[in-house]
């Protein structure tokens, strides 16, 4: 019996309006590689950061090496030894990789440092474990995948016992990949036990050993490697409880088209985008973190420089340069981030829902008209019932759901045609969730056309009638909302242009 | 087909709905840093006046608004461009340009008074629109393009006027521009000043510009996103500073009867801390123009009040260093406790 090394039990973690993580538990062996996987919004990553002491647990044990440990921040992590490689990297550009991984610990003599000391440290660690890196290369000049690996270096550095990646290959080439899952190999060999988070299901026969999923912050079950199937783990995601739910029938009478995006390519990652909205239509873009749905919305209406591609509005083709471009089009555009992207928060809640409308309310001289202005907020704070003790409370102090609905508020003032949720109801809770829902097939059904980009299938599949499905940068494939499923949203969702074993269903 | 909620249940979420504090007592918060620089001024007005006999009497109060005129019509202008998140260190030395061409286009060019002084106003506007285009559209930092914008106005007024004070000895009616007085015992620049307050008040709170000019402050990439088009909006609130450097150009030209090309280097500093003093945000998104004029009438009272107190000019500077770091400590403070 493999030795075990880390042991988590009955996890649970809540932030305001949302239960992030319930009664959560998964075990680590020595040198194991254990795949973490769920849908976006499952509880990987806060899982992830309570293990790595950037959130607090509210409940649960964790133990290390059989030793219960309280893990209280990010030094103690790395003190016991769990080291965390996010996403996003973490690394100071200008600076070598050698003063990268030993940064905070640089080997000194008196005032001065030691660089040669450094340079042969890291070439030691880089050597041990057969990376061929110059430490003395600067990072910046480095390709993604080689700074992955100082991560990694840096990480291992800690003389880490655990070491956790999260969605290490998402901006990886396959031979990259492949690199880098020797590497985790050899890990495994020198007994560290690495946590994987992936959203690629090609990845996991390769490289796990056993696989968890989780679902809405809850603890679904493990597969260990000879019973691994890819298509068992995306039921064990999406579950299979929620076929049928109320959902929108797409026979219904069919509006002409108001948005027609064609080739729409992007030097980063959009790659021939094309697509048609209907008046009246919800059109859901579903994919997977990083799949482009967002930079699709943002090249549309011109927060993005675009490399080629066209947009028609009602059949004529436009010029959107700039956001600004766009809303005089009738395109209003919703962040996913609210608080940074969507919402003045020092601001109150009249300024931010006369945000886009504010030439409404001017005279030829430039003052603003106050009192009507003011008027247009309150009505839409009643109907659209945002609770607030009035449209002069700073907007920082409202529940997430009642941002969302000031920011709704913002385009219906506006007057917009054309819709483009990101999120919708990302944060808010579930009763908050409803009434967006609520609110978008009202919005419909007065005409308007919605797009809708939501990383929660029973979201999509509730609301939407037709569905995108996005991936790398491409779309994947667009669904009726009577054809479609989770799971066949899934499937299009994961095909990353790699050859898929698991297509026929 | 019937609306009931999905069968999904991540369980047991909370429904909190944080509705703190109303509207009246973050309306409070806001006014904290006025009030308490308001306090400031009178406490300073109380001290001086039992600290010297002379200090409260009209003839120096009015001195203290005549010496807050120039310092003070600068700060409203920076005002605006403080309030996006920007910065504005042109003004110093863009004032002494525009008192410079106001000195060539009325002494060298002999042009009509009215033309002259709305040509020295128009130099100011030039830099600001200068200064909004290389920051809007160019995307230059506002502290780099302002800093060389004040290096070059700071060239051209010696270049221009070849290192030669521009004496208006001969241009009838310029002087009372600043030191006349159409209202009796009140020099027509403390006038001028309270005029553009007053009217700087009201673009920024009634006008779209000044809606605009705090969505930007508050977050500019909401506000780029909601269509505003913050390149145009951001070009016009410098250009608008500009015009305020312009007129403290003339302003100051006809209070010394003269333009003077080494004059200006420093000016800026004052009028920053002026604001900021004021209760103006340096990282955007809040600040009000009574603060700003309050804050520019507590940097020339304490200057006024330390020099009849006999204080070394040496010693002034010092307090008013001091007074800086106080204001921006409180509002710091002030903000960290909003934040948490």
């Amino acid at each position: 019996m493999p030795t075990q090394l880390l042991a988590v039990h009955g996890i649970s973690k809540s932030f305001p309006g949302v239960q992030a993580l319930k009664d959560v538990q998964f075990e680590l062996n020595r040198g194991e590689v254990l795949a973490l996987v769920g849908e976006n919004g499952a509880g990987k990553s806060s899982l992830m950061k309570i293990l790595s002491g950037i959130y607090t647990k509210d409940a649960g044990s964790i133990s290390l090496e059989g030793a219960e440990v309280d893990i209280d921040s990010p030094k103690t992590a790395q003190t016991l030894g769990i080291s965390i490689i996010h996403q996003e990297m973490n690394l100071m550009p200008h600076l070598t990789i050698a003063q990268n991984i030993y940064i905070g610990r640089e080997p000194r003599g008196g005032v001065f440092l030691r660089e040669r000391a450094l340079n042969r440290k890291a070439t030691e660690l880089l050597q041990r474990l057969g990376i061929a890196l110059d430490p003395r290369e600067v990072v910046g000049n480095l390709t993604v995948a080689k700074q992955q690996m100082v991560e990694i270096a840096k990480a291992l550095s800690f003389d880490a016992k655990v070491l956790i990646m999260d969605e290490p290959t998402s901006a990886l080439t396959e031979s990259e990949t492949e690199t880098l899952f020797r590497l985790i190999e050899g890990l495994k060999q020198r007994g560290t036990g690495v946590i994987y988070i992936s959203h690629r299901m090609e990845e996991l026969r390769r490289i796990a050993d056993r696989v968890t999923v989780l679902r809405d912050g809850q603890y679904i079950g493990s597969l260990e490697k000879h019973e691994l199937d890819i298509t068992r783990v995306i039921d064990m995601m999406v579950g299979r409880h929620l076929e049928e739910g109320a959902r929108p029938s797409s026979d219904r009478h069919r509006g002409d088209v108001v948005l027609r995006v064609q080739g729409l390519s992007t030097r980063h990652l959009l790659d021939d985008v094309s697509f048609e909205l209907r008046r009246g239509e919800i059109l859901g873009f579903a994919g997977l973190m990083g799949a482009g749905r967002t930079e699709v919305a943002r090249a549309i209406i011109g927060a993005d420089p675009i490399d080629s591609g066209t947009v028609e509005i009602n059949g004529k083709q436009v010029r959107i340069s700039q956001p600004s471009d766009a809303v005089r089009h009738g395109v209003g555009y919703l962040s996913e981030d609210r608080k940074l992207l969507g919402l003045l928060l020092e601001q109150d809640v009249n300024s931010n829902i006369l945000l886009a409308s504010l030439r409404d309310y001017t005279d030829a001289l430039g003052f603003v008209h106050t009192p009507k202005g003011k008027q247009k907020s309150r009505e839409y704070v009643k109907s659209l019932r945002i609770k607030t003790p009035s449209i002069a409370a700073t907007t920082k102090n409202l529940s997430g759901g009642n941002q969302q609905k000031v920011v709704i508020a913002k385009w219906l003032a506006r007057d917009c045609d054309i819709l483009i949720f990101d999120e919708p109801t990302r944060g808010i809770d579930v009763g908050a969730k409803e009434e967006i829902y609520r609110l978008l097939n009202d919005l419909v059904a007065q005409g308007k056309s919605i797009i809708m980009i939501s990383s929660e299938l029973p979201e999509v599949l509730r609301l939407s009638h037709r569905i995108v499905v996005m991936a790398n940068g491409r779309i994947t494939g667009v669904l009726e909302n009577e054809d479609a499923s989770q799971a066949k949203i899934m499937d299009h969702a994961t095909r990353m242009g790699v050859e898929k074993e698991y297509s026929s269903r | 087909m019937n609306a009931t909620p999905v069968t999904e249940t991540p369980a047991e979420i909370k429904n909190p709905e944080p509705q703190r504090g109303g509207g009246a007592l973050s309306f409070l918060r806001a006014q904290l840093q006025q009030s308490l620089a308001f306090a400031t001024l009178v406490v300073l007005l109380i001290f001086f006046s039992f600290a010297s006999n002379n200090f409260f009497t009209w003839s120096n109060i009015s001195g203290i608004l005549l010496s807050t005129a120039v310092i003070g019509i600068l700060a409203l202008g920076t005002t605006f461009v403080i309030i996006t998140g920007g910065i504005d260190l042109s003004i110093g030395t863009g004032m002494t340009l525009a008192a410079v061409m106001t000195g060539i286009f009325l002494v060298n060019l002999q042009l009509p008074l009215v033309v002259g002084v709305l040509g020295g106003i128009a130099t100011g506007a030039l830099m600001g629109f200068v200064n909004g285009v290389n920051i809007a559209i160019l995307k230059l930092p506002p502290f780099i393009a302002t800093l060389a914008m004040m290096l070059i106005a700071q060239g051209l007024a010696l270049v221009i006027s070849g290192v030669r004070p521009i004496y208006f000895s001969g241009v009838t009616g310029f002087k009372n521009i600043a030191l006349g007085t159409l209202i009796p015992g009140l020099p027509n620049a403390v006038l001028i000043l309270f005029v553009l307050a007053i009217v700087a008040y009201l673009m920024l709170s009634k006008t779209i510009l000044g809606r605009y000019t705090f969505a930007i402050g508050s977050n500019e990439e909401a506000s780029r996103l909601s269509g505003v088009n913050t390149r145009k909006w951001k070009i016009m609130i410098y250009t608008v500073a500009g015009v305020f450097t312009g007129i403290a150009g003339v302003v100051i030209a006809a209070r010394l009867d003269s333009a003077q090309p080494q004059l200006g280097v420093g000016y800026e500093l004052q009028a920053i801390a002026a604001v900021i003093i004021g209760g103006t945000s340096l990282l955007g998104g809040r600040g009000s123009i009574m603060g700003t004029l309050i804050g520019a009438l507590i940097m020339s009272v304490l200057i006024n009040g330390l020099r009849i107190m006999s204080i070394q000019t040496e010693w002034q500077n010092v307090v008013v260093g001091i007074v800086i770091l106080v204001a921006v400590f409180t509002d710091s403070l002030r903000q960290r406790r909003s934040a948490s």
